[in-house]
């Protein structure tokens, strides 16, 4: 990881605190999950605590602190998701990929985690991974969706 | 183009955009939210593009993906203009037949129409789908003719137009204010306060900034609505916090607005930023606004998945770049708010209702509605019902009216069985109040709130106390800890409820959670807390035998909760396909091909992958 880019995310916020938030995200989003090395730079840049760093990125659900998969899975758990079976859903997930919510497959491939909605509630259950939706889910569409990554990644 | 610099080069720009367009031209118009794109709009947007170059005749046809048109049922949708005719569940393939028959023949693909389950007739018009035709569209109806990315189609159809009438007018804050106030105008996002009393006493408040907020984090899961007005028409947001910034700050202090929008909605975000920097372009908003005096900007912040930033001082403390901890409101946030400075909050959807009203006037938008809920109102209908999707209603339309003309009824012809409306904060309303108006006071009446307008509908397979298990699961997560009843209250309720679902539920177990409920309301410090027992009181209240079931006969009547069922292969009707066999994750059931299977109880962990794969039916439930 390389720490230009944190101070080139904290430049593009004047070193503002109050941006605080967006920093981490727009970090998150460059390296897929908060390094260690990137909160002590950002406490150092905007001359704030660690600790409060670190409370942002552990209170904010969207944040992880430990390195993410190439695919991150994220199955919806709202309410009109939960209503038509989102709860089966990710049991397949968590049977099929062998890990729990949170964790990161051993090959490196895949991240588990869920969310609360991403308003295609219409749709549900639905699974996004990465910027991708898909609709309606079941176990069997569970499994070829995962598949169907799999093979994605070995070509 | 130079900014505008007043409402009369406004005006000229406009009226130029209305002689230059012809409203008969062919425009295939996408429905592109969040939802028609998780079914393949994008795909279908390019194959459409495609087929218009291969017939050359982008001089004539145009594609123009749109905002959420909200009959997400028939995801991805299609309109094509001026006819109107609407198809739905369009695939790329079918891009060219509607490229060449619809767009330059004017011929209808019979095929790709909806048929009225009810009537077995076929829709031709986007007016007549009975979806549309018993909801009142005043903030969703132009979201099939708009490209939320082109500012210029909100200017030619009036956009803006509010705010330039405020100016030549030369109608005063103080009056707007009234205006307001006499709309009957109440918040859209959850409590229902009344906005022109916010924005009074916002504006009474001394401080030498005054802040516009725009809730947009739409915490409530299962509900879209929000986000669907920002994907379908930000201007629309955005004209009314101008509006609020100078009825509210104007000219005595200076204003500055903010979007507080949530992480998980990538393109509602994209759609917003877009529209503020055509609308910075044009010089609506900035420095002395149409030279007006008023200079205002808005900035966007985004949340970080958190449920709570969606209370006021929550979300205020986040913008401010700290963890979004509710404080106190002993002083209102309209007084001192975000940076200690007097703050206006309002949800998306009420920001969007400001324009409406002032252009329809405010006797007409009074007209809308029940005595104290007036206008529209937007809900997320969802779970077991035909059409899912936004709906746009008069506030005062009977539960009934929603869930089975608009919704069209329940899927697969199963019972409805309750609507939980409020999100977590509301309650499950059962079947025997289906003739319920829906409005602010006659939710609460019944347990429930108004909430955002989130509605979602369960059948006879929805367990009631996994509902509620499920309600507190995510309250529980999502309290802030700060007050110990909040975050050990709600834990305690939810291990309660939990062991009732896996069967070690106790006589005294229901008095003990409303005992619990009590504390939880009385003794938080915001709006999570105190109503957060709702969810588990609603059920409690209207669907007591089912605990009682699951409690005294370890019995789920909804055959849902896991500890509770058992899956079965019906003999008779097994033709030993082995479909169940080959899915079951723990090898539970045997069976030779084209004979009876068995499922081993022993092994089974209750999935349900092999009552989803049988294509007989042959697997119960009980
Ligand atoms: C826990 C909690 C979550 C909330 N979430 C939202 C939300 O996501 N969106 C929203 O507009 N209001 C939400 N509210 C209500 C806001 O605090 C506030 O009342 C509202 O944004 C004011 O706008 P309105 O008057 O236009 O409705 C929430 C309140 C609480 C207590
Ligand atoms: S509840 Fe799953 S997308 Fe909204």
């Amino acid at each position: 990881m390389e720490l230009e880019m944190v101070d080139r995310i904290v430049d593009r916020y004047d070193a503002r605190s109050s941006a605080l938030l967006a920093i981490l995200q727009d970090i998150q989003q460059e390296a897929n999950y908060l390094p260690q090395a990137a909160l002590r730079q950002v406490a150092r840049r905007l001359d704030i605590p660690l600790t409060r760093v670190v409370r942002m990125a552990t209170f904010y659900a969207a944040f992880s602190l430990k390195p993410r998969g190439r695919f991150v899975c994220n199955v919806c758990l709202g309410t009109a998701c939960h209503v038509r079976g989102a709860g089966r859903v990710l049991d397949q997930f968590q049977r099929t990929l062998g890990i729990g919510v949170g964790e990161t497959t051993d090959d490196g491939l895949f991240t588990l985690q869920t969310v609360n909605c991403v308003g295609a509630c219409a749709l549900g259950p639905v699974v996004v991974v990465g910027e991708q939706y898909h609709r309606e889910m079941n176990n069997r569409k569970v499994d070829r969706m995962l598949k169907s990554y799999r093979k994605q990644a070995g070509e | 183009m130079a900014p505008f610099s007043s409402t009369a080069e406004l005006h000229a720009y406009q009226q130029a955009l209305v002689e230059r367009r012809d409203p008969d031209r062919t425009v295939i118009a996408v429905c592109y939210g969040t939802g028609c794109k998780a079914s393949g709009a994008t795909e279908l947007i390019d194959a459409l593009k495609k087929a218009v170059q291969e017939a050359g005749c982008s001089d004539r046809v145009s594609v123009m993906p749109t905002g959420c048109h909200g009959f997400c049922e028939g995801a991805p949708l299609v309109v094509v203009h001026p006819r109107r005719i609407l198809y739905t569940k369009v695939k790329p393939r079918h891009a060219a037949d509607i490229v060449n028959k619809t767009a330059l023949a004017g011929e209808v693909i019979e095929p790709l129409l909806f048929v009225d389950p009810d009537t077995g007739n076929k829709v031709v018009h986007e007016g007549e789908l009975p979806f549309y035709a018993h909801q009142h569209r005043l903030l969703l109806g132009r979201h099939s003719t708009t490209n939320p990315e082109e500012i210029d189609d909100y200017l030619a159809n009036g956009g803006y137009g509010a705010w330039a009438r405020i100016l030549d007018e030369q109608i005063a804050p103080e009056a707007i204010i009234e205006l307001i106030k006499k709309s009957g105008l109440r918040g859209r996002g959850g409590g229902g306060f009344p906005a022109g009393r916010k924005w009074d006493s916002c504006r009474n408040a001394p401080g030498e900034v005054h802040y516009v907020i725009c809730n947009a984090d739409e915490g409530d899961p299962g509900a879209f609505m929000d986000e669907s007005v920002l994907e379908g028409n930000p201007h629309s947001v955005i004209e009314g916090m101008i509006i609020g910034a100078y009825a509210i700050g104007f000219p005595h202090s200076r204003t500055e607005g903010y979007v507080y929008i949530r992480h998980e909605y990538p393109l509602a975000r994209h759609r917003l930023a877009i529209a503020l920097d055509q609308a910075r372009e044009k010089g609506l908003l900035g420095d002395n606004i149409l030279g007006s005096g008023l200079s205002f900007d808005i900035t966007v912040n985004r949340g970080g998945g958190a449920f709570v930033c969606g209370e006021s001082t929550a979300l205020m403390a986040s913008i401010e770049g700290f963890p979004g901890e509710p404080r106190a409101k002993h002083i209102h946030t309209v007084v001192s708010g975000l940076y200690g400075m007097p703050t206006n909050l309002n949800n998306v959807e009420t920001w969007a209702n400001v324009p409406v009203i002032l252009n329809m006037g405010v006797q007409a938008y009074r007209a809308i509605g029940t005595e104290h809920s007036k206008g529209t109102k937007i809900f997320s209908l969802v779970g077991k019902v035909n059409n899912t999707g936004l709906v746009e209603v008069p506030m005062g339309m009977t539960l009934k009216d929603i869930i089975f003309q608009v919704g069209g009824g329940i899927r697969n012809g199963k019972r409805f069985k309750a609507v939980q409306t409020g999100g977590p904060s509301g309650g499950c309303i059962p079947a025997s109040l289906i003739d319920l108006p829906v409005d602010f006071d006659r939710l609460d009446e019944v347990g429930s709130m108004m909430g955002s307008g989130g509605m979602i509908v369960m059948d006879e397979t929805t367990c009631m106390v996994e509902v509620a298990r499920y309600f507190l699961n995510f309250l529980r997560s999502e309290s802030c800890g700060k007050c110990s009843t909040c975050r050990e209250g709600i834990a305690r309720m939810y291990d309660i409820v939990e062991g009732i679902t896996r069967g070690e539920g106790k006589p005294g177990d229901v008095e003990l959670l409303e005992e619990l409920a009590e504390v939880v309301r009385e003794a938080s410090l915001c709006a999570l807390g105190t109503t957060a027992p709702n969810p588990v009181l609603s059920t409690i209240r209207y669907f007591a035998e089912e605990y009682r079931a699951h409690i005294e006969e370890k019995r789920c009547p909804a055959k849902q909760c896991k500890a509770l069922i058992t899956y079965r292969i019906i003999e008779d009707r097994c033709t030993g396909c082995t479909a169940c066999a080959k899915i079951c994750p723990t090898d539970a059931i045997t069976g030779v091909k084209d004979q009876v299977h068995l499922i081993h109880q022993e092994k089974c962990i209750q999935c349900g992958s092999c009552y989803e794969v049988c294509p007989v039916d042959a697997i119960s439930v009980e």
